[in-house]
């Protein structure tokens, strides 16, 4: 196949690209230059686009940079500020899977005749019978399944993850004997857009004009008061001005429009559900075969239920007709704009956008 | 698969005539310029005779010639150099080569704008200046369209209304194609860059005219008369003085040449090609340059496509990255962003052939059609 490999310069894509070539397959390697502005940990700084083109003049292909700069201005950063701005917990990378990377690139790879993309994430994409399926990595805790929750057949059947089926030793192991400059560089973490320096209030604060708000109890007492509400993320503890000592309170509730944070003691952290937007399912109706029936079923079904890039799968029962998450146990609140995957067993069935909780809003328009 | 090469703006091919001139400074010729022994005295000859070389083709004084390490560190000298003696305010033309532009913004300068063909608006340049201002840099032909601007004039209303105000002009993409030293002859200050008309990378020149004095971006060994120490380049000195006379000598032949092939491909193109149109005016630009804008089409992609097939050309200014950046001369000449996004640089010179025009009148059409059918968003034609 000809395979357009993203490049991030880090050495999973590095490995995934040598893996690729040494499947026969005709790879080009690419790297997306999405951010113009300060960066230390990202994918798209001058020092890491140089790795990805030395590792790819290294494994002897062609190496492009394009610029999407401008898509990942209105699809990423834009919707990560209004995020924060309306009081939710937006997760970028996500953001970025779904408009860029596999969506763009994926257009882009199209327009130059290639069968498909490939990227450096851990997860696997398998074709079985009449369908793809996406999987959990090998290595657990590397496992990136969670951050491609929103791809469908028609991105599945075009989309390679060579290293997903290997442990992170692994990669470092052959990417060590292949001798690649990238084997011993370390993962990057934070948000590529955000510097370690400036960090998360710094860049909010350029872009958006924040709200002062009071911190109240459940029974509406005021308790303190914090500078700016777009920066509280529901259950935060610390940075709420609250006096220590007590019963430790975390947030419940960030309710930008009544300038408020509401806390409650651990328990009422607690929720027993969540409601989801922006549904996007493995077997979506986009199939490539059109015979195969819509396998999204109108009964609830039982599922794990993942709430954060590394949080533990807990069981759950998801309702379909609502998109609601309904916890066999009860479960820490999820801060709106987080994203809450379904698996059964290690598979992506469906994922979606956490929403305001709807007690929380109902109370908020009192 | 042979290589088309349409990309002379970016780096032509070294001449023959350079390549010979410089082995023997790479090789047995090896002294250093600034000594005394007879190896030292050989290489001070050489740069010597080059310096001779190059002050004639621009009309001037070998002693007013400073060589640099290429175009952008002359540039820089002219602009820093200039201020760091005289302060006062800087004045640039908004369709500027980076490292002209980039030095102005630096120093807190301001922009002219240009015409929708590219050309100077002059009535703003007026407005620009005033006994305030130190410099004015307007370049010749400008990288990315071709066009010429008037510097005669920028020169003719700097001593007008601006009359303490040393006038710089970047000549790096006008060298290959129009007589320098007529049409820059009142300029003070001339920029080239050795490698944009066959002769090596890493090698420029300044032209100062005798009595204006430029603080120094390099301080050191006080070589080129205080003006830009280290050991000089002298291969590439060199080297860039047989090229410089090579160009200068076949000047007038090759931009017959050349017209004749850059108005085939353009016109072959716009003809052939749905949504093509040329950025700029024709009439006004160096021979070499055919700039195109493809609407519905992403150059990133497009050159892609045309460099799998050998065709070597470029869209606009590229970042430290590798990536494309949005074009600021398509900007100041109003080019909508969309559009801009479709901006394609063909460059032609000393060595485009026929065979170089037919290749890409054949490609091009082709890999746009191919495009085209594969974007889901491209309005058909």
């Amino acid at each position: 196949m000809k395979v357009l490999c993203a490049m991030s310069g880090g050495v999973d894509s590095s490995v995934a690209a040598a893996m690729l070539l040494d499947e026969g397959h005709e790879v080009t390697g690419c790297t997306m230059r999405l951010w113009g502005g300060a960066s230390d940990t990202g994918c798209c700084s001058v020092a890491d686009v140089d790795d990805a083109r030395r590792v790819a003049q290294q494994l002897g292909i062609d190496h492009f940079v394009f610029n999407f700069g401008d898509d990942f201005d209105a699809s990423v950063v834009g919707p990560y500020v209004a995020s924060h701005a309306a009081g939710e917990t937006p997760n970028p990378c996500i953001e970025c899977n779904r408009s860029l990377k596999f969506d763009r690139l994926l257009q882009r790879a199209d327009a130059l005749g290639f069968d498909a993309v490939a990227t450096g994430h851990h997860a696997v994409v398998a074709h079985e019978g009449t369908r793809w399926h996406l999987r959990r990595g090998a290595d657990r805790a590397k496992d990136q399944s969670y951050v491609l929750y929103m791809l469908g057949q028609a991105q599945l059947a075009r989309t390679l993850l060579p290293v997903g089926r290997l442990t992170k030793l692994e990669v470092r192991r052959r990417a060590t004997a292949l001798g690649l400059r990238t084997a011993s560089k370390p993962d990057s973490q934070d948000v590529c857009f955000i510097t370690s320096q400036g960090g998360r209030e710094q860049f909010l604060a350029e872009r958006l004009s924040f709200t002062p708000a009071t911190v109240v109890d459940t029974a509406g007492r005021e308790l303190a008061t914090v500078t700016a509400v777009e920066l509280v993320t529901v259950g935060q503890r610390k940075g709420l001005g609250l006096a220590g000592g007590g019963v430790p309170r975390y947030v419940v509730d960030v309710d930008v429009a009544a300038a408020r944070v509401v806390v409650d003691v651990a328990e009422g952290l607690l929720t027993d559900e969540v409601t989801l937007s922006t549904l996007c399912w493995v077997g979506d109706e986009h199939a490539p075969d059109p015979d195969v029936a819509s396998p999204v079923p109108a009964e609830a079904f039982p599922v794990l239920a993942q709430c954060s890039a590394h949080g533990e799968p807990v069981a759950a029962t998801f309702d379909p007709m609502t998109a609601t998450v309904r916890f066999d146990k009860p479960s820490r609140r999820i801060a709106a704009g987080q994203s809450v995957v379904l698996y059964r067993n290690d598979e992506v069935i469906v994922g979606g956008v956490a929403r305001r909780a709807r007690s929380e809003a109902a109370q908020s328009s009192t | 698969m042979t290589t088309t090469y349409l990309d002379h703006a970016a780096t032509t091919p070294v001449r023959p005539d350079a390549f010979d001139a410089m082995v023997p400074w790479l090789r047995e010729r090896y002294g250093n310029p600034s000594g005394s022994h007879a190896l030292a005295r050989a290489a001070r000859k050489a740069i010597d005779e080059a310096r001779d070389v190059v002050a004639e083709c621009l009309g001037r004084m070998p002693r007013e010639i400073v060589f640099t390490s290429g175009g952008t560190e002359a540039d820089n000298l002219a602009v820093t150099g200039v201020v760091g003696q005289r302060r006062g305010a800087v004045v640039c033309s908004a369709v500027e080569h980076h490292a002209v532009l980039h030095a102005v913004e630096a120093l807190g300068g301001r922009t002219v704008g240009v015409d929708p063909g590219g050309r100077l608006d002059l009535d703003e340049l007026v407005e620009a200046l005033d006994d305030e201002v130190c410099l004015v840099s307007v370049m010749l032909a400008n990288n990315e369209v071709g066009t010429i601007q008037p510097v005669g004039e920028v020169v003719r209303l700097a001593r007008e209304h601006a009359p303490g105000a040393v006038v710089h002009s970047d000549v790096v993409q006008a060298i290959s194609w129009l007589d320098v030293a007529d049409l820059a002859a009142e300029v003070d200050l001339l920029a080239l860059s050795a490698h944009k008309f066959g002769g090596p990378q890493g090698v420029g020149a300044l032209a100062v005219r005798e009595g204006i004095t430029l603080t120094p971006l390099l301080r050191g060994g006080g070589q080129e008369r205080e003006r830009r120490s280290g050991t000089q380049n002298v291969a590439g000195i060199v080297g860039m003085a047989a090229a410089l006379r090579a160009t200068v000598r076949e000047r007038a032949l090759t931009v017959a040449r050349v017209t004749r092939l850059r108005d085939r491909l353009a016109d072959g193109l716009t003809s052939t090609v749905a949504g093509c149109t040329e950025s700029g005016d024709r009439s006004n630009k160096v021979a070499g340059s055919c700039s195109l804008l493809l609407a519905d089409i992403e150059t990133e992609a497009l050159l892609v496509l045309m460099d799998q097939a050998g065709v070597c050309a470029t869209a606009g200014s590229s970042c430290a990255s590798g990536a494309m950046e949005p074009s600021h001369v398509l900007r100041a000449m109003g080019v909508s962003p969309e559009l801009a996004l479709g901006s394609l640089r063909l460059s032609l010179g000393w060595t485009t052939s026929e065979a170089d025009v037919d290749r890409a009148l054949e490609v091009i059409p082709a890999l746009v059609g191919r495009l085209r059918d594969r974007s889901p968003l491209a309005v058909r034609p």
